[in-house]
This record gives structure tokens, sequence and C-alpha cells, in this order.
């Protein structure tokens, strides 16, 4: 049995509604599993909430919670990732001091060098965003450290499959086909 | 014409067929109560002593019938006295509808009087938990809510009820629900699977099915009995899955687990292909999942595919229905001689029977034992009774003593193991299947635990036979403190009260059995006797329940009485 805790993604494609998500959240703290980040958002199928969770653990531990998150009612299929099998993104955002932006010379090459982009700018502050995968925005917030970083944040990983293959909406297609079925029948 | 949510709520219940409820009123959930007054014809109201009764007694109905038990109760202390039950019914698979009262919506997280967040408190321990707010999204949840207690691995369902909801006017149409997208309780099994099960199994030298309450839940017993027989293939129960097969059926060689018998589990470890039936591996059937089964392939097949590959690696993991996989493998199973695989069950019934079942029918001592007493009740038995369990030794030797001959006749509290269940699940059973006789074995710790519910007994005449195993001990425990904390016996020893007097408030016949000569015309007494008795039986402190495979170890090895051990 692979006992190695590595770092898993969990795609869960669920119905919108409410109290889902605690339900979800507590099929991880009964197996005092920790979620490194989570986000939620509509995707291509129409009433269908995706959300990415992270976490790190081992193989055999988060296909069991795979399992149980699925067989939430209002979950219609969840998936088990490593990063290998992912598109991935996550965006951060760092705020520092427009005066230091004036004055210090190596800002801009480190913005520039990062791919990062200014997002807002004012008298005081300027805000620099920066997506990439979470060793590039950490690389960012590392060199900005040096600079009075005022506030840092980022968000949950969002994911793509590499996979060839539509899961859900095969899975929707199947279900469609059984919903039709038991009408008639 | 509009109608009120809690008069919307009683329709769609007579809608999904319901005719029996379980229940206790209160101030949040006085308008379904109101309106239950009106609907007293269509439904049978039983008034419980407390919530945790209402919720045992509809698992017992639910288990009897194989219909969905529903359960109504107020909000705060109302709902939460029904969380023990929730959590026994979604382990025990039991479908349960149960509608809790809350506060008005406008009160909702301002802890109101007799506020309490229940969807919050149940979700873990529910196959799903809503709340309604509008009159409304009434009919529709309910017909959810069945379809989900129903379908699929069965489970309990919570629909929390605001108090506008069930005061408010809304139009009422009912229709049924058998579709949710999100949900596919019927999964299909290729053929190519059954197929490949079925060759598996005939080409097999040591075969076994392991048969759990899955088979009961899926009305396939009669299949599984063919199954065996047809394939010649020993079948093993488990613990809920005890009247799966006739005790005495040549093919049914036993309990699996912690206290089963010898034969099953040896034989477990000897198997060279497992086929484990809606069953889920629970650790008191494993023990030690590392020395688990080491030469079987393991078929492993259950309606919750969160229960594949969870606790044992299967060698085929299949995610179906219970009596669908038994139907379509029964055309397919092939005679083979086996005389060598069945002798090994023969010798180890020789064993077993020799080192714990005639000691313990047979005791030389004054005192009387557990089993003896189960045995001659399960002997005066008519053939359809079921038998309704506690939990602990009461619970252990009941499912080795008693036998079981018929459908669903097997109710005890599995995988929660919550004493106090016995008592109002016996009455739910009765008053689910009035026609067959109802047997409670308990212990006198465990009918403490919901005696309030004689009360329920005196109100309906509900006529349950209760046979109290009284050794003034929490006996399982106790035996535990014998065999692994050197007899300490902390706090298990019970002060009790006199049982049949107080069952005699309650205008429930009874009388006190002390001597074994008395047995015999007791019991007899017992079930001629029109309506609920109450046999207080004295037990042997000292009586334990043998085979035993201590928690965490193999299951070869097995201990057979205090002094010895077997390893085989």
């Amino acid at each position: 049995m692979d006992s190695e805790k590595e770092l898993f993604t969990v795609s869960v494609f669920s119905e919108n509604t409410v109290g889902l998500l605690s339900q979800v959240a507590l099929i991880y703290t009964r197996r005092c599993i920790n979620i490194e980040s989570i986000s939620a958002s509509t995707c291509s199928i129409p009433g269908v909430i995706k959300w990415t969770i992270t976490s790190i653990a081992t193989r055999h531990a988060m296909e069991k919670v795979v399992l149980q998150i699925e067989k939430c009612i209002e979950v219609l299929k969840a998936f088990l990732y490593t990063d290998d099998e992912i598109v991935y993104q996550e965006v951060a955002l760092y705020k520092v001091d427009t005066s230091l932006l004036m004055d210090e010379p190596h800002l801009e090459e480190i913005i520039r060098n990062h791919n990062a982009r200014i997002l807002d700018i004012n008298r005081d502050f300027t805000v620099i965003e920066k997506t990439g995968h979470y060793s590039e925005t950490t690389a960012l917030f590392e060199e900005l450290k040096r600079y009075n970083l005022r506030q840092f944040v980022r968000s949950g990983r969002v994911t793509i499959t590499k996979s060839e293959r539509e899961f859900v909406s095969e899975y929707i297609e199947k279900q469609n086909q059984r919903k039709n079925g038991s009408q008639q029948g | 014409m509009k109608i009120s949510g809690a008069e919307g709520l009683i329709k769609s219940l007579i809608c999904e067929g319901v005719d029996t409820v379980f229940g206790y009123p209160g101030g949040q959930i006085i308008a379904v109560y109101d309106k239950l007054y009106d609907y007293q014809k269509e439904i049978k109201h039983i008034l419980v002593r407390h919530e945790q009764g209402a919720i045992h007694a509809a698992q017992g109905y639910a288990r009897s019938t194989g219909k969905v038990g529903v359960v109504i109760v107020t909000s705060g202390p109302g709902a939460a006295n029904v969380v023990t039950g929730l959590g026994d019914a979604l382990m025990d698979s039991t479908p349960l509808v149960v509608i809790t009262g809350q506060v008005a919506s406008a009160f909702l997280g301002t802890d109101a009087f007799q506020e309490t967040d229940v969807v919050a408190i149940t979700q873990q321990l529910t196959k799903w938990a809503v709340q309604i707010r509008r009159p409304e999204d009434i009919p529709s949840m309910v017909a959810r809510a069945f379809y989900i207690a129903s379908s699929g691995r069965p489970g309990p369902v919570v629909l929390d009820i605001a108090k506008d909801a069930q005061a408010g006017f809304a139009e009422w149409s009912h229709r049924s629900c058998n579709f949710i997208r999100s949900y596919n309780p019927h999964p299909e099994i290729p053929v190519s699977d059954i197929t490949e099960i079925a060759d598996m199994l005939n080409n097999a030298e040591r075969p076994m099915i392991l048969a759990g309450h899955g088979v009961t839940i899926a009305n396939a017993e009669q299949t599984l009995m063919c199954v065996a027989e047809k394939g010649n293939i020993p079948v093993a129960t488990t613990l809920l899955g005890r009247s799966n097969l006739p005790f005495n059926h040549p093919m049914h060689k036993g309990m699996l687990g912690m206290h089963g018998n010898l034969g099953p589990n040896i034989a477990t470890n000897k198997a060279d292909v497992i086929l484990a039936v809606g069953m889920r591996f629970d650790d008191r059937i494993t023990g030690d999942v590392k020395q688990y089964a080491p030469d079987a392939k393991i078929i492993h097949v259950d309606i919750d595919p969160s229960e594949l590959n969870k606790i044992v690696h299967a060698y085929k993991a299949i995610h179906g229905d219970a009596g669908q996989l038994l139907t379509a493998l029964l055309p397919l199973m092939k005679h083979r001689d086996r005389d060598e695989w069945l002798k090994l069950f023969k010798k180890c019934e020789e064993i077993e029977h020799r080192e714990v079942i005639d000691p313990e029918l047979h005791p030389n001592k004054q005192k009387m034992n557990m089993g003896e007493v189960i045995s001659i009740v399960s002997e005066h038995a008519p053939e359809n009774s079921i038998c309704v369990t506690d939990v602990g030794q009461n619970q252990m030797f009941a499912a080795r003593y008693f036998g079981c001959r018929s459908h669903r006749a097997f109710i005890s509290s599995g995988g929660l193991g919550t004493m106090g269940f016995g008592l109002p699940a016996a009455i739910g059973a009765k008053i689910g299947a009035p026609r067959r006789e109802v047997i409670l074995f308990v212990g006198d710790g465990g009918l403490q635990m919901t005696i309030q519910e004689l009360g329920t007994i005196m109100a309906y005449d509900v006529n349950v036979k209760i046979v109290l195993l009284n050794n003034s001990f929490l006996g399982n425990v106790r035996q535990w403190q014998e065999l692994f904390f050197q007899g300490r016996y902390s706090q298990t020893e019970m002060t009790n009260p006199d049982f049949v007097r107080l069952a005699s408030a309650y205008g429930i016949a009874g009388e006190n059995v002390t001597v074994r000569e008395e047995l015999e015309g007791a019991i007899n007494r017992m079930f001629d006797h029109k309506g609920a008795y109450l046999l207080n039986i004295s037990i042997d402190a000292d009586d334990m329940i043998f085979p035993m495979v201590p928690a965490g170890g193999s299951i070869n090895t097995i201990i057979l009485n205090p002094t010895t051990k077997l390893s085989l």
C-alpha cells in the first residue's frame, strides 16, 4: 500500500446546493486531512458547479475521500488527480508601496522577469498580479518580501484535465438516458 | 386550492404509502400534529415516550417490513434526541424519513427557543438532510426524501421543516420521485462480470459466500439459497444477515466475525474464492485485515461503491445490487463436489460443539446461561418469529443461538452497536409485522436505556415478548474486563429494580425465572399469553460469549473458553 503523502487535486462536479460545502469539508475533517486550497465556480455544464480542492495525503486515503464525496447525493462526480494529469493555475496578488516602485530600480525588473502585471496603482500603493503555479507565485513573493510587501494573497487552484474524454458529460448523458428510460417504462 | 404546508406534508406522506408514523409532538411541529388530527384514519401515529424510542421503533418497523420508517419530532431537543438513531440507521442501511420541526425561518440563526442547527448536526449521520423554508417545496422534498431513503443503499433522510413552511399556504400536488441527476442507485452489473464470477466460483475448490444485510434488503434470500445449493457452496452470514438462510440449512455454516462460528472464520482464511455480497467487511468480521483471507480471490459486490476496496482489497470489486447479482448468477452455477472442503466445516462444528456449544447449552452448574435460555426460547418460538436484540452479550448469544427460519427475522443494531435499541425496535417490528411473533432479547443494562417505552407497549397493546437476560452486569464490558483487564470490574455492576413489578406497573404481564426448572414452563406461559410479556431471567454473570476472536487479532486464532485458545 502506498503510504507516501503527496499533493492531490480533487475535482468535484456538483449541483448548486446549500450545505454541500460543509458536508464535503467534514469528509476531510473526519480523516484529519487539511485542505490546502479550495475554489469553486460554474463550469461548461449548465447548473453544475466545479470545485477544485488540494490536499496533502496518501493516495489510499484520498481514494476513500473521493468515494465519500461522490456519495453525497448532490455530487455528480468526483475525481482524484496528481499534478501530471492536469493543467492548473493559481492567481496571486501583491500589494507594495507605490513610493518604493518609484525609488527601487529593481522592482520593475522583477515584475518583468516574473511576467507579472500591475493591476491597480494609486499614490499610496500598487497591486501586482501574477498567475502561475504555486512555485511561481511563491518565487515572486520571496523577491517582493524584501520590498516591504504590505499584502499577499493567493487563490485556490483551478484545473482542466488532460484527459481525452469528458467523464462528467458522459455521466450526465447516461443519467439522462436512464431518466428517459424510467419515464417511458 | 391552497392548503397549509403541514397538510401538504401529511398528504404527501400518504401519497408515498405511509400509514404509520412514530413521533413526539412539540412547539415547532405543532401545526403538523394539528393536521395529523384530521388524518387519523389514514395515518396511525405511535406516540412514544422519548424521541430516541421513536427513531428506533421506526428502524424496527423498516427492518421488519422493508418499507420506509417515518419519524416526526420537534426542533431542538426533539431533533437532538433522534441523532443516535440516525447514526444507527446510516450504518445499518435502514430507510427512514425523519421530519423535524424547526423555528420559523425569520428566527433561524438567532438562538431562538428550541432552535438547533439540525441539518448541520445530521449531515454526517444521514444519507441526505435538507431544510425546507417554503410550503410549496414540501411535496417535492418529501418525494425526494422517500426516493433517496429507499433506493440504492437505503438510509436515513432528514427533512427539517421551518414553522412558517408548515403554517404557510401553497398549491399542493404530489409526484413521486424516481430520478435525481446526481444520483444513480441502479448500477448495472456487466454480463461479462457475471460470467467471470460464475466461472471463478464454479472452478473454485474452496469457495465461500459471505452474505450480508444487502441480501436481506434486496429480498434475495431465496435466490441466495438456490445459488448455494446449485453450486454446492457454503454460506456464512454476517450479524445483520443472520436470516439470509434458515439456520439449519445444510449450506448455512453459521456466523462470521468476533463471536461467529468456528467454521466460517477458519474457512475464510483457507478459501480460494470468496464471494462477499451485500456486506462491508466490518472490523468485527475481519479482525486483523493483514491476516484476513490470505489465499482468497475476493469478489466483493455492494450497492455502495464507497464500500468497495475500503477495508479489504477485492480481486473483483463490483458495484451492484445483491439481488441482481444472485439472480444473474443462478443459471450459470454448476454443481461441483467439494467433500474435502465441506469436511472442514464439519470438523470445526465438532470442535465448536464440544468446546463451546455443549457446555453453554448443558452446563454443570445451578445458574443459567444466556445461550441455553435463547436456545430453548428458539425451540418454542413459531417458525416466522422475528428475533430482535439489544446490544452486548444478549445480542451475540441471540445471533448464535436463536434459529432464524424466515425472511427478515433478525433485527439488531450492528454497525453502531446502540444499547437501548432493542425495546423500541421490537415495538416497531411488531407494529410492522403484527402477525409475526416478535421476541426481544435484551440485557438489564440496555433495557434501562429505553425502558420508558414500556409505556408505548402499554398504550398500544403491542404484543412483544421480552426476554430479559439479567446478570446484573454490563456483561460484555465485564467479559472484556475479565479477559483483558485482570477482572477489574470497573463500573459494570448494576443495581437493578424489580423488573417484573415495573412491567406490571405498565400493565405488562411477566414473571421471574431464577432456576432452570422453571424456565420451560415460563417460556410456554409467555408464548401462550395474549399480549406483551416480560421474562426476567437470572443469568450467571460468569457466563461469557465464546468463541471470541480478540479485537484486532487474526480470525484463525480463536479463544474457545478462558483456558483454551485455538489456532488452525
